[in-house]
């Protein structure tokens, strides 16, 4: 045990002595490994920042529960108990003459109203939900059987248009983030590449004192992961610097639709992912550039 | 133990290197291979170690059948055997106690003991006050003594060298084969490949002499270096 932990701290402390040693060389190839990691990180966190902008904006999850016109004080009672038993969200009920007057005062519509013999508006309730579509279309159907309850509308198809459009983002954001990773792995293969050339004749003197393969693989493989590692922690600070920037104009955006809204940056397990993904996605360059190269070094 | 049985190296040129090659050198032995240049005495050295196969002919080093001994089982065979190569293969980046720290490093010997250990090796070689110095501030004679504390650093049973007093002055190789003299002392095998053998005060060593490839004289073998000279 103690000799395995010598060899891969060994192998670890010389990964770092030739990460140091030529500093140029190896911020040029993490800011590449940054950028690559940064792009699709921050294309998620968009992502996921809209969707939290969306669902702040109430009206979209708005469910409009018509009620019948012969639904009495007991009728209505019975439904709003029923509709508040769902805990979907906020109930809120719209009387038929609350309805009409609110319909009046848009723009256009007072002159088209005050034409019409009576009120064709119904009692009505309006719930604001805080759930997936899928709860809401299950919520529908069960606001529905509710009785004298004549008709119960949801917005729907905006709903799904607008979480199609999240899932085709997401994907987009994927596939951006894997043709990054085989940059990545491919940037790792060639900076491993250089440094075995570079240490040949380390090598081959290592060889022939007894070094197996594993031993002279390792500081390779810990200098892809480390390399790899910090181009994920540099894509934090890319994608952290650019969420704070970017702060103040979007909460402004925000106000000026009436709203507050302030953007969320990665959280831990993210960062976790960025920098653990780095590190995989440079070990696993490293190790096809040794296996490869070490090979042709024989 | 060292045993060749009809070696044969051929190398992929065409020619032949050693030719129907026999002898056996015995533990705790101390042996010059001799021979003028292109005798073979490289390749012989080179095959030893494993660094080369041969084409025909079997080879046994250390109880270990060469010709059966797998990729993977090279290492460990090689970790038994010091290795002094004429241009010593030092690495120039680090300082001769990091350079005697490689093959303890290999062995994943824990840091402290193997500072100890690099340290009594540099010692032995009269080396421990260069400990800090880098090879290329050494003197040719301490490069060679410098490899020598790397090559005997992991203790092993056989210590091979190749030419390791070419380069060196009169003085200077008188140290270096001092100092092979004392590991033979200790039972460690010493097999020295030369093109200069020279004698050496308290020692009877074998001498396997080589031409174009081919052993002199197999019933000389055993003779002192004087009488081949």
């Amino acid at each position: 045990m103690t000799s395995w932990f010598s060899q891969h701290l060994a192998g670890l402390q010389d990964a770092w002595r030739r990460l140091v040693a030529s500093p140029l060389n190896t911020a040029l190839s993490l800011l590449v490994i940054g950028i690559s990691l940064a792009l699709p990180a921050a294309g998620w966190l968009f992502i996921d920042n809209l969707r939290l902008a969306v669902g702040n904006t109430g009206s979209l999850q708005q469910v409009s529960v018509f009620l019948a016109d012969d639904a009495d004080a007991a009728a209505i009672a019975e439904v709003e108990r029923g509709l508040r038993q769902a805990k979907l969200g906020s109930v809120r009920f719209v009387p038929r003459d609350e309805a009409l007057q609110a319909l009046q005062a848009r723009e256009g519509m007072a002159d088209l109203t005050a034409g019409l013999p009576r009120n064709p508006l119904p009692d009505a309730f309006v719930v604001e939900a805080d759930a997936s579509p899928e709860a809401l279309e299950a919520a529908v159907k069960a606001f529905a059987e509710l009785p004298k309850v004549d008709d119960v509308h949801l917005d729907s198809a905006w709903m799904r248009r607008f979480d199609a459009f999240l899932h085709v983002a997401r994907l987009v954001v994927a596939l951006i983030g894997g043709v990054f990773a085989a940059g990545l792995v491919a940037v790792t293969f060639n900076t491993i590449r250089l440094q075995i050339l570079a240490h040949a004749e380390e090598i081959e003197v290592a060889r022939l004192i007894g070094a197996a393969d594993d031993f002279i693989r390792r500081p390779f493989q810990y200098y892809g992961a480390l390399q790899g590692a910090l181009g994920g922690l540099l894509a934090v600070a890319l994608v952290t610097a650019g969420g704070l920037l970017l702060a103040d104009p979007v909460a402004g955006l925000a106000a000026l639709y009436g709203g507050s809204f302030s953007l969320h940056g990665l959280v831990p397990l993210e960062i976790a992912a960025l920098v653990g993904g780095g590190a995989l996605l440079g070990w696993i360059g490293a190790q096809i550039s040794v296996l490869i190269h070490l090979r042709r070094l024989g | 133990m060292i045993v060749f049985s009809s070696v044969c190296k051929r190398y992929p040129e065409g020619r032949e290197a050693l030719k129907d090659v026999s002898f056996e050198i015995a533990d705790g032995k101390f042996a010059w291979v001799t021979g003028r240049s292109g005798a073979g005495k490289t390749t012989l050295f080179r095959l030893i170690a494993a660094i080369e196969r041969p084409s025909s002919g079997g080879i046994v080093v250390n109880g270990q059948n060469l010709a059966s001994l797998g990729r993977r089982a090279l290492p460990y065979l090689r970790r038994n055997i010091g290795l002094v190569f004429q241009e010593q293969k030092l690495l120039f980046d680090r300082n001769a106690l990091a350079n005697v720290l490689l093959p303890l490093a290999i062995v994943g010997l824990p840091p402290r003991d193997a500072e100890r250990r690099a340290l009594a090796a540099l010692d032995k070689v009269g080396l421990l006050d260069r400990a800090k110095a880098m090879p290329v501030a050494l003197s040719g004679g301490e490069q060679q003594r410098l490899a020598i504390a790397r090559a005997v650093v992991n203790r092993p049973a056989l210590l091979l060298a190749d030419e390791p007093t070419a380069k060196l002055d009169n003085d200077s190789a008188a140290d270096i084969l001092g100092i092979f003299r004392e590991f033979h002392r200790v039972g460690v095998t010493v097999v020295i490949a030369s093109h200069d053998p020279r004698p050496i005060p308290g020692v009877e060593p074998q001498l396997i002499a080589l031409e174009q490839g081919r052993l002199l004289d197999t019933a000389a073998s055993a003779a002192p270096v004087e009488a081949a000279q």
